[in-house]
């Protein structure tokens, strides 16, 4: 072959190349087949909505079978396994034991130096020092882990509620790091072997996302209250914290509220009253 | 390394690389599936999209409910034919599965025929798988 | 010029073979995490970053140190380093190669990990993390390779190199300014909530880059007919001196602050490192460990008999080397995680599948180096360089 007409032969492909991968981008930047140009996307009319979603914990009403129904509400009701759960060894054989240590949890209860534990003091009223507080994700208005994120997997909602895409999560697990109240878990594991009953109406995780608290959107979406404030028998109030007027706003006016490291600046959403 | 030996050896190759292919066509009698209507999806035919939008872009579909849903907070999808549904794969019974019912007959069957193994399932719920 | 790569002596090969093994076994357990999850790590929820963070952050800092033979003689002329700068920056590539990959190997989800690039997002220093480890990944590789290509033919290096040399000071400083930004802007980490953590890791890393140079420039004189200059060798081990001094003036701050202050939150993430923290010290033989190589490391280079005998050296700088990458390996990470934000103890030590795969990047990196290095020393060879 002659050196002139293989250049050329080289160049018309090239350009036929481009030519042919043209089309379809063209194609599809001019066709409006996403369909839903004209649909309509909208909020369920009996969605509660809020400016800030906040909530209130009363700590006098918190007991140790209190703590143990709100747990299990919630833990229930999202799928989130539980490591002490017996696997059903026909449907999932060849289980590795678990790791404790690698556990999920989204709301649990911690004593007060763990729960609090910039408000070291030795001379705490005995009574504090057993009480069960309930501790989980603090949807801060400043959180360190949206900031953190990579991929915005994690993110803060216009409501206030910091949620999770589970599907845009990469696993990074710096929000993890971020966080200052340790409320995020993360699944070292398939999670669906620990799960005692699969709640269909909620997907669960797969393994290599991080996963938290989501202050029971899905339940607001549908004008009901989060499992944790159903199971509670009153100790826990959600409400717009912006609102004046609101259920939380009414409690935090009537007694005094601390927050867990609220020196931090993230402005945690979620208030004990002592 | 002569002209010939080229030639075949490049002829055997291009059948070797279409193997696939010719095995298909001799081994295979059906066409490509159709995904089964079921249920309300059957009787009612209120459809999110045309069924040619469908095919090609579902993906992409699911894809904004999922943002809306998540980030916005968005959970009722009004379509151009003014019917709406709930944007959800397998929850409720205005969502994919609510209408379309059975994954087998529905998803897996043109899934499976085009070997895509997309992992909704590894997270999302079959409601039937429960029963 | 990659073809010098494929010839080589019987010792080459086995070498080769030899990394080659320790990839395909980590490369097999990697398929198992793969799989089944990052379970098979000893990492938990209370201590979520282990292992393969703590290489990474060790091995940005050994990149990063490259700079310090090129900023010698791009910006000074100093004309002792010029037939090393390839080195440091083929070494910039080779760490810069396992950071990258133990980024891959340490996420839950790798196959998504182009989000990060889908969807960036400007608040998050992992964003810029990933910006300025690849951009001086490239800069490297692209000026290494002109320049030696250059000297191959014995040419000036095309003038765009330049440009792109001075581009990759900033970028030097910027990557293990970068990952430091990771840590010490998080409220919820007493330990690593620090302005001088950034100038630490500077630090250290300017101690275990050049430390680790010097050490491959014996092994370069040994196996091959290029040999570096002692002088270079030298001056270099100046360089480790000051920096190795440097990070544990920073190390004394640190410990001063955090007791002289006496704040509780603060001292718990240093005692339990030190010296235990309500029965929990799996660390604390490794602190003290690395604290003595560094401080001995450090004596000797400070004399100058002892710095000087050719025999000595290697060790001293393996001392530094290994005393540096555990105290930013290990105690920087298990350290920022004990105790919890919740101070529980949860104690961390990596499993040994962990250990595996890190082993398997760890091979892959120097396979990288063994060829960017061969190619390297048969130019100059070639070329009598």
């Amino acid at each position: 072959m002659m050196k002139k007409s293989r250049r050329s032969f080289l160049k018309v492909a090239g350009i036929a190349a481009i030519g042919f991968s043209a089309s379809p981008a063209i194609t599809f930047a001019s066709s409006d087949s996403h369909g839903t140009a004209q649909a309509v996307k909208s909020k369920n009319k009996e969605a509660l909505f809020a400016h800030r979603w906040g909530m209130v914990i009363d700590t006098s009403k918190i007991t140790d079978e209190v703590v143990e129904s709100i747990v299990e509400a919630c833990h229930k009701a999202h799928n989130v396994p539980n490591f002490n759960h017996e696997v059903d060894a026909e449907k999932y054989p060849n289980t590795r034991p678990v790791n404790h240590k690698q556990e999920i949890k989204w709301i649990w209860e911690e004593e007060f130096h763990y729960a609090f534990p910039d408000k070291e003091d030795e001379f705490l009223a005995e009574k504090f020092h057993n009480l069960p507080f309930l501790v989980t994700c603090n949807h801060c208005k400043n959180a360190s882990c949206v900031q953190a994120c990579p991929t915005q997997a994690t993110f803060k909602r216009e409501d206030g509620i910091v949620l999770m895409d589970y599907h845009r999560c990469i696993g990074c697990r710096f929000c993890m790091a971020a966080c200052p109240f340790g409320a995020r878990s993360f699944n070292f594991r398939n999670p669906r072997p620990f799960i005692e009953e699969v709640v269909p109406a909620f997907p669960t995780r797969s393994k290599g996302v991080v996963e938290k608290c989501n202050f029971c959107a899905e339940r607001l979406a549908k004008g009901e209250q989060p499992h944790c404030v159903e199971a509670s028998e009153g100790a826990i109030t959600v409400g717009d914290l912006e609102d004046p007027e609101s259920e939380v706003r009414v409690l935090m006016n009537e007694h005094y509220t601390i927050r867990r490291k609220q020196s931090l600046g993230t402005e945690p959403s979620v208030y004990y009253v002592m | 390394m002569n002209k010939n030996m080229i030639i075949t050896g490049l002829v055997i190759f291009v059948l070797a690389v279409l193997s696939p292919f010719w095995f298909n066509i001799i081994t295979t009698t059906q066409a490509a599936p159709e995904p089964e209507l079921l249920g309300k999806a059957k009787t009612e035919k209120k459809c999110v999209l045309d069924k040619y939008e469908m095919r090609a872009n579902h993906m992409s579909l699911l894809d904004e409910w999922r943002d809306s849903v998540v980030r916005d907070a968005d959970r009722q999808y009004t379509a151009a034919n003014g019917h709406s549904f709930g944007m959800s794969l397998s929850t409720g019974e205005n969502s994919c599965l609510g209408c379309h019912e059975d994954k087998a007959k529905f998803c897996d069957s043109c899934h499976t025929y085009a070997s895509v193994s997309p992992y909704c399932w590894d997270c999302h719920t079959n409601p039937k798988e429960i029963e | 010029m990659l073809e010098i790569a494929i010839k080589g002596s019987k010792n080459y090969w086995l070498w080769i073979v030899f990394l080659l093994a320790v990839i395909g076994a980590g490369a097999i357990v990697y398929i198992d995490q793969f799989m089944n999850g990052l379970m098979i790590t000893g990492m938990s929820r209370d201590v979520s970053w282990g292992f393969y963070i703590a290489n990474f952050t060790f091995l940005v800092g050994v990149a990063a140190g490259g700079v310090m033979v090129v900023i010698p003689y791009y910006l000074h002329n100093y004309e002792k380093f010029h037939r090393i700068t390839i080195l440091g920056e083929f070494l910039a590539v080779a760490s810069l190669v396992m950071c990258l990959l133990f980024i891959i190997v340490d996420l839950g989800q790798p196959t998504r990990m182009l989000n990060v690039l889908l969807y960036p997002s400007p608040k998050s220093m992992l964003f810029y993390d990933m910006l300025v480890l690849n951009g001086y990944l490239f800069l490297n590789i692209v000026v290494g390779w002109k320049v030696l290509e250059a000297e191959r033919n014995q040419v000036e290096p095309v003038w765009w190199t330049k440009p792109l040399v001075y581009l990759s000071i900033p970028f030097a400083i910027g990557i293990h300014t970068v990952t430091a930004y990771l840590y010490c802007g998080l409220p919820g980490r007493g330990y690593w909530l620090t302005a001088i953590l950034a100038p630490r890791f500077l630090a250290s890393a300017f101690a275990a880059g050049p430390a680790f140079l010097i050490i491959l420039c014996y092994i370069i004189k040994k196996f091959t007919k290029f040999d570096p200059g002692w002088e270079a060798i030298q001056t270099l081990s100046k360089i480790v001196c000051w920096a190795i001094i440097a990070n544990l003036f920073f190390f004394l701050c640190e410990v001063f602050v955090v007791y002289y202050s006496n704040i509780p939150g603060h001292k718990a993430h240093l005692t339990y490192l030190l010296f235990g923290y309500h029965g929990y010290h799996a660390l604390v033989p490794w602190m003290w460990t690395g604290l003595i190589l560094m401080f001995t490391g450090a004596i000797f280079l400070v004399i100058p008999q002892l710095r000087n005998n050719k025999a000595l050296l290697p060790f001293t700088c393996a001392m530094i080397f290994i005393g540096a990458w555990i105290d930013k390996g290990l105690g920087m990470i298990s350290g920022g995680f004990v105790p919890s934000p919740l101070h529980h103890v949860t104690e961390y030590a990596p499993t040994r599948p962990e250990i595996m795969i890190t082993l398997a990047v760890y091979a892959t990196g120097f396979l990288v180096l063994t060829i960017l290095y061969k190619l390297a020393t048969q130019v100059k060879e070639e070329v009598g360089g």
